[in-house]
């Protein structure tokens, strides 16, 4: 029987499961591989078990994480697909706000049925079994990851930073146009897609394992950031800590 | 009988559709939109103009250019910056890639399957192969599209205010043109497919509304409705009123007072003399009547409109190979203002509107999704809709009420994301 994998969304923009359909061709070979048992962004119906589960999204309220839960307790393996389900991405922002007040400047009243609880990330209410970062995903990082559990071993994200690859690409330094970047403290494996697309690295896929801090610090204080500046910089797609110093 | 659809599925985003009827009357029809409030407006607090196309591109995979474009548009406006004729050619280039992707994604991901009568489009992949690879194929070409211009296919990293950080080359360029021709056959199978579809009778009148601009809307200084709305973009928050509803995390808007639609059957009516040449012909194939007053022919007008953006790409990718891409300076964006913009995004038409201060930073900012417009029309439809079902039996009544909401093709993640704010 061929392996059953389910997507699923929380709170997010859908565009990492988008990024999956968006593989085609292989997508359509995928299908020859496993059994897509659940995807309620394409298909009806719902299933008991699975073997994969790739999860988008952040978890805000409580019917979420009850939704959660119930998909852990049905599936072998759970996977983070994307930023907003691995360390609550951009959605994280919001902590820096106060949502209260946020929501009545929205919507006018803070009518009860808009209480949200902060954005967070997956692991902080189910075990996660491995993850694939960025926002959104790479596609081809998704085969690798599956590739990997249908033939029963971890899977393995790149260990080093995006500056490699971005050295790699023979891309211009964003630092010597005048640009903040954060690419050597970035964990690898998209391409270096945004520099190479003239913009700078924000971060999305989170840090290295041990990224060299005190140094680039003060490569971030010498292109001329305050302290204040330099967490804005690691905030916009909630990187752990204090941006790893 | 009372149905409760949890997290109805082939849309984008999550929502629950609530009915209520008993003998033959109809006491409630809800869709409720459960999807989580990401107040993202509290989020775009403070930045600098520079990050703001990039994070407002969050709110929604589906349409992330869209977004991107809507709000570059609005700063450029508010900072007095100004386009070049090929920055205005590509994004163009861009906004037709976007909208054939998202509506093949909804034409037969989400909506094919109900008229199939499978739950979706996979258990066909033995059965039906030649659809499903058909489907893959064409989709395949906006997101090349979006790819090559934007510089990836969700979420752009390309865009700049003011322009282009990264031009295409010319050669994925010419590339597409070829399989964009190439691809015609795959479009006249899909128009057979879509002409045979049994598209359900009903007709209730409503107000269509989009923008105007010399050809087929897409970007556009002018807000055209059929009830007569005649105004600038400036305008459009006297147009069009949001209120909030109990059952939804969404905001609801509504012209004066009234239910009104957006999105490609708006456009396809209010500006069916402006579709290419080979739309109009796909429109008599599909037998669509630019009066009609059925919602369901959204998916007709949907494909008529990706036929359009086909036969437009085609020419403007000629059009700018033939002008030649020169890398253009960009000057870096200084001080602040005001000003709201709107784009033709694939459900309609998306405004954003911001205030900078004078340091380039977000003071506020006043965003209208085009789900938020149709949200009323989609749940008076259903009012409408419901009660000629009833003899149906319930399995039918609940299917045909699902294929009436994803008609719309609405975008949840959207609608719930960016809504109205002002800071103090």
């Amino acid at each position: 029987m061929k392996p059953r994998i389910g997507f699923f969304d929380f709170t997010g923009c859908e565009g990492c499961q988008l990024s999956v359909l968006n593989l085609e061709e292989e997508f359509l070979e995928l299908l020859d591989l496993v059994e897509i048992a659940e995807f309620r962004e394409v298909m009806s119906g719902q299933t008991d078990s699975l073997d994969i589960a790739f999860v988008e999204g952040s978890i805000c309220r409580p019917e979420e994480e009850e939704r959660l839960r119930a998909i852990r307790a049905k599936t072998r393996t759970l996977v983070a697909l994307g930023a907003c389900a691995d360390t609550a991405g951009v959605n994280a922002l919001v902590r820096f706000r106060d949502a209260h007040q946020v929501r009545r400047h929205i919507y006018g009243d803070d009518h009860p049925h808009l209480a949200t609880d902060l954005p967070r990330p997956l692991s902080e209410v189910v075990r996660v079994d491995c993850r694939i970062p960025g926002c959104p995903i790479d596609g081809r990082e998704f085969l690798d990851v599956l590739q990997a559990l249908l033939m029963g071993r971890p899977p393995e994200l790149p260990s080093y930073a995006v500056c490699v690859e971005c050295k790699l690409a023979e891309l211009p330094c964003t630092f010597d146009r005048g640009d903040i970047c954060l690419g050597p403290v970035t964990r690898a494996g998209c391409a270096a897609v945004c520099i190479a697309g003239g913009d700078r690295c924000r971060g999305c896929r989170g840090l290295i394992d041990t990224p060299r801090q005190a140094p680039y610090w003060r490569i971030l204080e010498e292109a001329g950031l305050t302290e204040e500046e330099i967490l804005k910089e690691f905030r916009t797609f909630n990187i752990a800590g204090k941006g790893g110093r | 009988m009372k149905i409760e659809v949890r997290h109805l599925s082939r849309i984008e985003g999550h929502a629950h559709l609530v009915v209520d009827a008993e003998h033959g009357e109809v006491r409630e029809c809800r869709l409720e939109i459960v999807e989580t409030p990401r107040l993202f407006e509290g989020i775009l607090k403070g930045l600098h103009c520079t990050d703001v196309a990039s994070v407002v591109a969050r709110i929604c995979g589906v349409c992330s250019h869209s977004h991107s474009l809507a709000s570059l548009a609005a700063t450029e406006k508010a900072l007095g910056i100004e386009t070049s004729e090929q920055t205005r050619n590509l994004r163009r280039l861009l906004a037709y890639g976007e909208i054939v992707q998202s509506h093949l994604l909804q034409l037969y991901f989400m909506a094919v399957p109900d008229y199939l009568g499978a739950p979706s489009l996979f258990p066909l992949a033995a059965a039906r192969r030649d659809l499903l690879l058909r489907a893959l194929r064409l989709k395949k070409l906006g997101n090349d599209l979006c790819q090559v211009v934007g510089g990836r296919a969700v979420h752009p990293v390309s865009l700049c205010i003011g322009g282009f950080s990264s031009l295409p080359e010319a050669s994925p360029l010419q590339d597409l043109r070829r399989r964009f021709v190439a691809a015609l056959p795959d479009f006249e199978a899909t128009v057979e497919l879509f002409a045979r579809l049994e598209i359900p009778a009903f007709e209730r009148e409503t107000e269509y509304l989009c923008l105007q601009e010399k050809g087929y809307p897409l970007f556009g200084e002018t807000l055209v409705s059929t009830a007569g709305v005649h105004a600038s973009v400036a305008e459009y928050r006297s147009v069009l009123s949001e209120y909030v509803v109990p059952h939804s995390t969404a905001k609801f808007a509504r012209t004066k007072g009234k239910s009104h639609m957006v999105g490609a059957l708006a456009r396809t009516r209010n500006a069916f003399a402006a579709l290419s040449p080979m739309a109009r012909t796909v429109a008599s194939a599909l037998g669509f009547t630019p009066c009609t007053t059925n919602p369901f022919h959204n998916l007709q007008a949907r494909l008529i409109e990706v036929v359009h953006c086909v036969e437009e790409s085609i020419r403007l990718i000629d059009r700018i190979l033939a002008d030649g891409l020169r890398p253009e300076k960009v000057q870096p964006p200084q001080g602040g203002g005001c000003a709201s913009a709107a784009v033709e995004a694939p459900r309609g038409t998306l405004f954003h509107s911001y205030v900078y201060d004078d340091r380039g930073r977000l003071e506020q900012a006043d965003c209208l999704i085009p789900t938020a417009q149709n949200l009323a029309n989609i749940e008076a439809d259903l009012r409408a809709f419901a009660p000629t079902l009833f003899p149906l039996g319930r399995e039918e009544f609940t299917r045909r009420l699902e294929m009436l909401v994803r008609a719309y093709d609405p975008c949840i993640s959207c609608s719930t994301h960016l809504l109205r704010v002002s800071f103090v």
